[in-house]
This record gives structure tokens, sequence and C-alpha cells, in this order.
């Protein structure tokens, strides 16, 4: 047992790696879809904004450019989730389907034009500088990168939690996710909360995107493929729960990295059986809040 | 977004059909859908006759995602189900001809059939675990079914080609003589497409179509009258899936290469763009929503610098403020005006 552990470290921690990732990912996802019934396909367009940010201020060469390209792709998050707010307000009383078919046109729309302006090729991008080493682990190098983003996906975790948790805010989160209309009722303006909650959301994918640039690169195609593990976490972990999109990610990140190294043909039909799995036990995900929204 | 269909042309429509029956009237009824489908019947069927081979292949392909798009319409419009996957049935069928022509035989119809036989066992082994959600939460499962499909077609190399795509299949062959003309292609495509579509048509007309709108409109409602929702959800899934295959097979034995991209997210999210924007529920709407996606993305997206889906982005944002309904809803508002018109005059 210690050995299959010592022998699969570096997958073991790259699974954790990843699942930090799919975490900052997939907690704004899930909130905005628990608290405003928006499910955002543009999640993962959003995204690649923020990877292809890196690679336009060459976040590998200094941490000038990394902090430059966190920050411009943090502000664009934020129009752009104010933005989506302000589009979907309009539909706002016909069905959640409407409002998930507007922001896939607009993530079909964002790809476009990322794939105009950076063209087809896959960049890579480095990690900023002191972090492109590898640090010895239990006798094993690992890059030091993925180890930070461990420790980054750690931190934002706790800070979400205690949150929504502790405070007022959190308070505001909880209650919007349980009763949307009720909340509506207690004299909160909805559309601020919604502008507020869908800003917030949507920085963390760019956020995520820049983070996840020295691991995953940029490419098109690849909004698609972090959009579905998202949404497999959110699915996993029950919408609108910051506990399940913890307990998600971390599960998707293991299945995507430790399934990957020990059979990688079945990686897909695991990701796919856990899921199956989950919607079989739980149909309405692991941590679904005990007040149904209906 | 139309998933619940106008009320008042429902209505409409049964005011039709009662007075539909004094003989006259029925016979006026049967001229005025009758003589303009058998007119389109015969300028479809003559299209190699005038058209340039070019023309000729672009409407070939219009009719497969036609047929394409009307499966999907199956579940969307007809049984209140969004699916954002649906190009995982189109692209098992399409591998499943393309290797059936390239491994065992070209003879029409055997591909095409495999496909939709494909198409529909694909459909029965995903749809067990898709239809048990509904909303959002199936829209998505059915895009987590549609990527593991496309990655599948991409990570089996030895078997679909990878991603340089599944090519070198022959040319469909008829009595043991190879298809090579445009002309010929388009009329074998015609002929099944049109199979596909009166076999749609008829699964939407009957009882069984009635009670996957009874589903959709009210399913507890369903339930208490004596159905299972579960079971029709299911048949419907495998009829959308193997229809989504047969388009599959003709699409592989009409251009004769495929790539995994035919199974992929975006080409499931235009074929939603194309049912919603075509009208879902209509069946003949997502006809036209396919032509004006291909039109767009084949035809005038190598102009836009191959950047098409960037048009048709903006046509899916702007048909859902302004085409709640598509274009069927439109014909709703113009046969509104007439008759409010008519009523005044």
């Amino acid at each position: 047992m210690l050995g299959w552990f010592d022998a699969n470290l570096v997958s073991i921690l790259n699974g954790f790696a990843i699942g930090s990732l799919l975490f900052i990912l997939a907690v704004g996802l899930s909130i905005v879809f628990g608290m405003m019934d928006v499910l955002n396909l543009a999640h993962g367009a959003f995204f690649l904004i923020g990877s292809y940010l890196a690679v336009t201020f060459v976040a590998g060469e200094s941490w000038g450019g990394f902090l430059t390209a966190l920050g411009v792709a943090a502000l664009i998050g934020l129009l752009a989730g104010g933005a989506l707010s302000g589009l979907t307000e309009p539909l706002a009383r016909r069905p959640i389907l409407d409002q998930a078919l507007l922001t896939l046109g607009i993530s079909l729309i964002v790809a476009e034009v990322l794939s105009i302006i950076y063209g087809n090729d896959v960049f890579s991008v480095p990690p900023p500088p002191g972090l492109a080493e590898s640090i010895d682990v239990a006798g094993r190098a690992y890059p030091a990168y993925r180890l930070m983003l461990i420790a980054v996906g750690l931190v934002l975790a706790l800070v979400v939690w205690l949150v929504v948790e502790k405070t007022s805010i959190g308070a505001l989160v909880r209650a919007s996710v349980a009763d949307r209309e009720m909340v509506s009722a207690m004299g909160v303006d909805n559309r601020k909360v919604k502008f507020a909650v869908l800003g917030v959301g949507s920085l963390l994918a760019t956020v995520a995107g820049v983070l996840a640039a020295p691991v995953y690169g940029a490419r098109p195609g690849l909004d698609e493929t972090i959009l579905l593990l998202a949404l497999v976490v959110i699915v996993i972990g029950g919408r609108g729960s910051v506990r399940g999109a913890l307990v998600g990610a971390l599960v998707i990140g293991q299945v995507e990295s430790l399934g990957r190294a020990l059979v990688p043909d079945l990686a897909s039909f695991i990701l796919f059986g856990t899921l199956a799995l989950v919607l079989i036990v739980r149909p309405r995900g692991l941590f679904a809040g005990k007040v149904a929204h209906s | 977004m139309s998933v619940i269909p106008d009320s008042s042309t429902e209505t409409t429509g049964a005011a039709a059909a009662v007075a539909a029956t004094s003989p006259a009237s029925r016979r006026n009824a049967l001229l005025r859908r009758g003589v303009p489908a058998l007119v389109l019947l015969v300028l479809l069927a003559a299209v190699p006759l005038f058209a340039d081979p070019f023309t000729t292949n672009t409407i070939s392909r219009i009719l497969i995602f036609a047929l394409f798009a009307v499966s999907l319409d199956l579940l969307v419009g007809i049984t209140g189900l969004p699916s954002l996957g649906h190009a995982a049935y189109f692209g098992v069928g399409a591998y499943t001809a393309g290797l059936v022509s390239i491994h065992w035989t070209s003879e029409a119809p055997v591909p095409v059939l495999l496909a939709a036989g494909a198409g529909a066992v694909a459909a029965a082994a995903t749809g067990w675990l898709a239809v048990r959600s509904g909303g959002v939460y199936f829209l998505m499962l059915t895009l987590a079914i549609g990527e593991l499909v496309h990655q599948l077609a991409q990570r089996l190399t030895s078997v679909t080609g990878g991603s340089n795509g599944l090519f070198g299949i022959p040319s469909v062959r008829i009595g043991g003589q190879p298809l090579t003309l445009a002309g010929l292609v388009y009329w074998y495509v015609l002929v099944l497409a049109l199979l596909g579509f009166l076999g749609l048509w008829l699964v939407a007309r009957s009882p069984f179509g009635g009670a996957l709108r009874g589903i959709r409109d009210n399913e507890p409602r369903m339930r208490s009258l004596g159905y299972s929702p579960f079971r029709y959800k299911y048949v419907a899934f495998i009829l959308a899936g193997g229809f989504a295959g047969l388009a599959g097979g003709l699409f592989a034995g009409l251009l004769r290469i495929v790539n995994p991209s035919d199974a992929g997210f975006t080409t499931s999210a235009l074929m939603l763009l194309a049912v919603i924007l075509g009208g879902a529920g209509t069946l003949w709407g997502p006809v036209l929503g396919a032509a004006v996606v291909v039109l767009v993305r084949d035809t005038f997206g190598p102009q836009l610098d191959g950047h098409g889906p960037l048009l048709l982005g903006i046509v899916f944002v702007v048909a859902v403020y302004v085409l709640p309904r598509g274009f069927a809803g439109l014909t709703g508002v113009l046969a509104r005006r007439k008759r409010t018109a008519g009523g005044t005059a």
C-alpha cells in the first residue's frame, strides 16, 4: 500500500493541483447557478481569456508579467460578469434554459474572437521565476508551481468557506441559494446581488485561467474541456454548495490525474462513471442543500 | 426556449381539424397542404438537373443536417429535453457507417442502417442515465456524454484515425455500382433523408408523440394518469439517437471523411441553435434552422476566414432575445396579423 502510494505520489499531487484549479473555477460557477439560476456556459470561455492573457503578458518571464496578467484577468472577469448580468436581465422571466442558451451563444463568440486574435496555435506558458524549479517531496522531484497551486486552492477554499459561513454577505448567499424570491421579498435588490455574484464568479474563472496557464497552456478547445470538468464538479457536489464544489473538485482532480496515469484509455469512462454513480445514489449531488429550489 | 408551443396556434389547428370534417373543406385542406409539399418534393428531386455539383453537394449537406436537427427536435421540442450532446449519436453513426464501408461493404443501405442502429444503441446505453434528469441538468449530462464520445473518437486512434479523422471511406454502392456523380449521391441522400423525416413525423404525430408532449407540458399529471415518464423519455431518447445516427451515416457516405469534431461540443451547440432558431417542436422549423447553420458555416464561413461560428454565435444571441419561438414563431405572428386584418375587413 505504502509502495503504491509512493509510486503514484506525483500523480496524486497532480490530482490535488488540478483539484485546486477546478475548485477555483467551479465554486464561482456553482454559486452563480445555485443563487441566480444562471447556468453560465461561457464560464469555460472566460477561463480561456485568462489563459491567453497569461500568454500576452508573458507571465513566465517575470513576476510583474504574471501579476499584471492576474490583475487584468480579474478586471476583465468582473466586467464580463457584470455585462452578463445585464444581458440576462431581460430574460429573467423566461425559462432558465433561455439564459443558458444566451451564455452558450456568448461562449461561441468569445472562443471565436480569441481564435481570431491568437490563431489556432498551442501556447505553453512557463511558471513565473522562482517557481519553475522542482522541489523534493518525499524523495521525488515535484514542480514548485503546482505545490503553490495546491496552497492557493486551499487558502481560497478557506476564505470562501469563512465568507459564506461566517459573514453577513455569506448569509445573503446562503439565503439566496435556498429561496431567492423570499430574499427579494425581504427588500434585497435582486439585480444588485446578481451583478455582484456574476462579477465575482466570472472573476474566479478568468483568474483560474491565468493560474492554470503554466499547467494547461492556452489553446482553442480548452474552454470546452474545462467547462465540462467544472460542470461535472457541480453535478457531483450539488449546486450552490461550497463544500460540494471542494469535494467534487478534489475527486475529479484525482480522477483526471490518477485515472489517466493508471488506466490512460479508460480515464474518460472513469470520469463519466463517477458522475453516473453519484447521480444514481444522490441525484441532487453529494452536498445539495436541504431546502430544494423548485 | 420555445419548449412550450404557442397555444393559440394549437387551438387554431384543432379548430381547423374540426372544420375540416366536411368533405369539401377537407379537400381544400389537402390541396392547401398537399400541393406545396408536392411542388417542394419535385423541386428537391430536380436539384441535380439544374444546379452545379457544388450547390448540389451543399443541399445534400443541408438535408443531412436537417434530419439531424429534426431528430434533436424530437428531444428538445416534443419531449422538452434540451440536449447539448446530440452530436455524439451523429458521430457514432458516422463512424459506424465509415468503418462498415471501409472494412465490410459500402452497398446501400447497409452502412446507414447499421449507423442508425449504432446511434440507437449508443443512445440506449447513455440515455438510461441522462433521462433521469431534466432541464438544465439534462443539458449538463448530455454535454458530458457528448464530450466522452468526442474524446473516445480522438483517443481510439487505431479504430477512428484519431484527430486525423477517418478517411478513405469508399463511395456508396448501389447494385455493385459506386455512386460517384454528385447528383446520384444527392438522390441517395434525398431518399433516405425523406424517409427519416417521414419516420420522425410519424413518431411526433402518433399517440406516443402526444404522450411525449404531455410529459413536456405537465409531467406530474401524466404520471398520475398512469404513464411512465421515464419509459417514454427513454424511448424518445433512443429514437432521436437512432435518427441522428442515420444522419451521421449519410454524412459519412457524402463527405467520405469523419472527424472527431463531428461528434463534438460545437456540432451539438450548432444543432441546438438550428432547432431553437427554427422553432422547437415544429419539426419543419429546425429544417430551416439547419439550412441557415450549414450555409453560414460552410458557404459564407470561408469568406469570413473560417470564422462562421462567430456569426452563428451572434445569430444565436440575437435569436434568444428577438425570436423566442424561432422562425416558426414568425409565421404564427403573420397568421394572427392576417386573421385580425381579415376580421376587421
